[in-house]
């Protein structure tokens, strides 16, 4: 970080494509319209665990309107393996299996084949038609009767990898993870006080308003074009040529708008189907998911079973842990059971601490990353327990956590040593706060803190900026903008060139203009994309030195770039715009370009305060008031780093408080719609607060640490520790909804 | 000399050793020391002689993309830890 004080930086200009978003123009991919277009419909399984016998097509292939109907016998077989998608990995075969069952179908929801016709009607009515024969299976859908010896097989060769090491018999337990620092057991004979609970999370759905949609055309000379809602273009090309066994060259994937992602949109599902469609009509293809789609088809974040132990000495000091995880990973192996294991303990500065952790595969939708994906879960059991020990210590339950807080130094429970971080500076804020500092008053009222944590990434991002004629900039990058990132990417080169954001036009691009990007996740693209911007605008300047050193008859190292952007020789100063027009105007035109692939994790603390109300008639939890604190290194955009915490908070309210898949006896999703799934409203929450804190990052030019995905991590905890504060009971189990908390409580009255 | 973290894992390749100082210039010499040392080693991580996409190295606590070639530093601190990924 070369400056700290900023023009551009820190201020909040009016979002490049807020005009379109508010006024209906932009394009969504459900918007697009090509000529002949056919509307795709999928059939999907009723059923949560069954072999398919056959599928007879030939009366929906007969019905008027129809042109293409697809199974998976028109998948092509795609070899057992691994392709790395930039952020994580997929099995190939898995991914195809998901995006259309073969033998088996794993989940109610799994989509057996697909129909294109002249409308979504006739398809539909045309995938009735479609005959298949079932034999139906037993099925399972909690995570610990999964793992059972005599559990039903979801997938006969899979067996457990224990780090390499394989299983002789197959299980549904994918992967085992084991962890350990120091000597845990030994600490926990030393401990003055101990404290341990078991915990259960229950699958929820990250709940983005956009469902699924892609458009495919399909050409005779074998480029495949892509319009989709994607959070990675680039990505999303990978995995459509991968399972389609093309030439990843002949796929152009174009983003379109997105309503929301949250981690649910990196995967694709329906855009080989779509694609196989068209290729087989010789048409474009338009399929969009319906909501019920969304709940049963997509990827929904794991449930959980967690048994978390605490131990600490009677000053406060914690010195023991120890966590068994068990995650659902769904229908395929690769759930977030890697992440939970290493954040379970990341805020705290525990020496000696065990984790394992299980991926579990069972009859629901293969799982997908949401916010934090792994560490909400986590955060539940762990943040409880450190309330837990306080009470026990007679201690003060942010003073135990200022005391035990994770610093600069301290060593995470898988090894690697955290560099300078922010989330004592996070407790303090909170210490500091207005909220904190303000009594809560009243009977069945509480208050509740907790902490949470996400690594955050950096991967790889382009960017290029084209100077036009009158010194502005029209900058190409290839992130998909889901929380107003065009504007945060736009304002980095703004400051570094001295321009205003208006002075910069963002595009995001598709995968045929942009350079490579990685997805849109991880909270990296204003970290990251940012960083390319800010370095496209350093080689501007070096090419505007290098020309100018002609016009000003000097050396191009005599001209200096100050910090607002302009450029110095000979007494001379001009700033950017006024020496763009000149070297225009001399026959040079200017591109920027830069690559930028930072490795460091960008570490992003946070800490929450909730206060709640609850009602012990009927268990109903209101939220009075809500702080959130985050350390964003440096806010580009405050709005959107505010919008970030308010939204993040938002969903892990809904987590905490009424969101779960409910399932029939038949383990068949009984709540897919929003009406059942309760998502909260802005009826439900009050005004959450935000408290920014702005530690500074070392390895980004302006300090920017990943927002996006913290802010989901705390809440269920804090609202938990509040529930307890109220009402002197324990929550353990996610959601903690109306009839499960009023359960608790009469149960806890009963026993007292 | 770079501090190799053995994964709690493959302690049991190792006898129990938690971690081990070489002198190595990039991940894949620090992979085939190890190997040497600990034999069966390289099979538990490697995949088709890369490091396995299910696992991730940590150099100084900065995880790199480079797999095999990743450069290590004479005080470097290198971990083999799980794959993540965000939302």
């Amino acid at each position: 970080m070369t400056k700290t004080q900023y023009r551009v930086i820190g201020s909040r200009p009016v979002r490049h494509d807020g005009a379109d978003k508010v006024t209906g123009k932009a394009i969504y991919t459900a918007d697009t319209k090509l000529p002949g277009m056919l509307a795709g419909f999928v059939l999907r399984s009723p059923h949560a665990h069954a072999k398919v016998v056959s599928i007879d097509t030939s009366q929906a292939e007969a019905t008027p309107g129809v042109h293409a109907v697809i199974t998976g016998a028109d998948f092509p077989d795609v070899e057992d393996k691994v392709a790395d998608l930039g952020e994580g990995s997929v099995n190939l075969s898995y991914l195809s299996s998901n995006c259309m069952a073969q033998q088996k179908v794993l989940y109610r929801g799994h989509a057996v084949a697909a129909v294109a016709a002249t409308d979504v009607h006739i398809a539909e009515e045309a995938a009735k038609k479609i005959q298949v024969e079932y034999e139906v299976l037993d099925s399972v859908t909690w995570v610990l009767d999964a793992m059972k010896e005599d559990a039903p097989l979801l997938h006969d060769d899979l067996v457990t990898d224990s780090m390499g090491a394989k299983a002789e018999q197959p299980s549904n337990v994918p992967v085992h993870l084991h962890f350990e620092k120091g000597d845990a057991a030994a600490a926990f004979e030393q401990a003055d006080v101990i404290v341990e609970r078991e915990f259960k999370t229950a699958t929820v759905h990250q709940g983005y308003i956009e469902p699924h949609a892609v458009v495919a055309d399909y050409n005779e000379d074998g480029r495949l074009r892509i319009w989709t809602a994607t959070q990675g273009s680039f990505t999303c090309r990978q995995q459509t040529a991968e399972v389609l066994q093309i030439p990843l060259g002949n796929v152009l994937v174009t983003p379109c708008e997105i309503g929301g992602g949250f981690g649910g949109k990196i995967t694709v599902y329906l855009e080989p189907a779509a694609a196989l469609l068209s290729k087989k009509s010789g048409r474009p293809v338009r399929i969009a998911m319906t909501r019920a789609d969304v709940f049963e088809a997509s990827g929904p974040t794991p449930g959980s079973f967690m048994r978390v132990k605490l131990g600490a000495k009677n000053d406060g000091t914690i010195i023991a842990g120890e966590a068994w995880l068990a995650y659902d990973a769904g229908a395929y192996p690769g759930g977030m059971i890697g992440p939970g294991c290493m954040c379970v303990f990341s805020c705290y500065d525990i020496e000696h601490a065990v984790v394992d952790g299980y991926d579990v595969c069972l009859n629901k939708p293969k799982t997908s990353a949401y916010r934090a994906p792994g560490a909400t879960q986590v955060a539940f059991a762990t943040e409880q327990l450190v309330d837990e020990l306080a009470q026990k210590l007679g201690m003060c339950e942010l003073e135990i956590r200022e005391q035990n807080a994770v610093k600069e130094g301290s060593r995470r429970v898988d090894g690697p040593v955290y560099p300078p971080i922010g989330l004592l500076e996070c407790l303090d804020a909170l210490k500091q706060s207005d909220h904190w500092n303000t009594p809560l008053e009243g009977p069945n009222r509480g208050r509740g803190i907790a902490a949470g944590f996400w690594f955050g990434c950096g991967l790889k991002s382009s960017a290029a900026c084209t100077v036009n004629s009158d010194g502005t900039i029209n900058l190409l990058e290839g992130s998909t903008d889901i929380g107003g990132s065009r504007t945060s990417i736009a304002m980095q080169l703004a400051e570094v060139l001295g321009l205003e954001a208006d002075d910069i036009n963002p595009q995001v691009g598709d995968t045929d203009t942009a350079g490579y990007t990685d997805v849109t996740g991880g909270s990296r693209v204003t970290f990251a994309t940012g960083m390319a911007a800010y370095e496209a605008g350093r080689d501007l300047q070096q090419q505007m030195k290098t020309l100018a050193a002609d016009l000003w008859d000097c050396a191009a190292d005599d001209i200096s770039v100050g910090d607002d952007g302009s450029f110095s020789a000979n007494g001379k100063t001009v700033g950017f715009k006024e020496l763009a027009v000149e070297l225009f105007a001399a026959g040079e035109h200017l591109v920027g370009r830069a690559t930028v692939s930072p490795e460091c994790p960008t570490n992003g603390f946070g800490a929450q305060v909730a206060d709640v109300e609850v009602d012990p008639e009927t268990g109903k939890v209101t939220v009075l008031r809500y702080t959130t604190i985050q350390d964003a290194g440096k806010a580009i955009h405050p709005s959107y780093v505010e919008g970030q915490l308010q939204g993040g908070t938002v969903q892990g309210i809904g987590w905490a408080l009424n969101e779960e898949y409910f399932y029939e006896d038949d383990d068949t999703m009984a709540n897919a719609s929003f009406l059942d799934y309760r998502m909260p409203t802005m009826l439900d929450v009050p005004m959450i607060d935000t408290i920014i804190v702005e530690t500074g990052n070392p390895d980004h030019p302006y300090g920017v640490r990943g927002v996006g995905e913290t802010p989901i991590v705390p809440p269920p905890a804090a609202l938990a520790n509040a529930i307890f504060n109220a009402t002197d009971t324990r929550m353990t189990e996610l959601p903690m909804s109306p009839p499960k908390l009023w359960k608790a409580i009469q149960s806890n009255q009963t026993s007292e | 000399m770079a501090t190799v973290f053995i994964p709690a894992q493959l302690r049991e390749l190792s006898g129990g050793i938690q971690s081990v100082e070489l002198e190595a210039k990039n991940i894949r010499g620090v992979v085939q020391q190890l190997d040497a040392m600990f034999p069966g080693f390289k099979d538990r991580i490697c995949t088709d002689g890369n490091i396995s996409p299910s696992l991730q190295v940590s150099i100084d606590s900065v995880i790199t993309s480079r797999g095999m070639i990743a450069k290590i530093q004479p005080h470097s601190e290198v971990h083999f830890i799980p794959a993540i990924g965000g939302g």
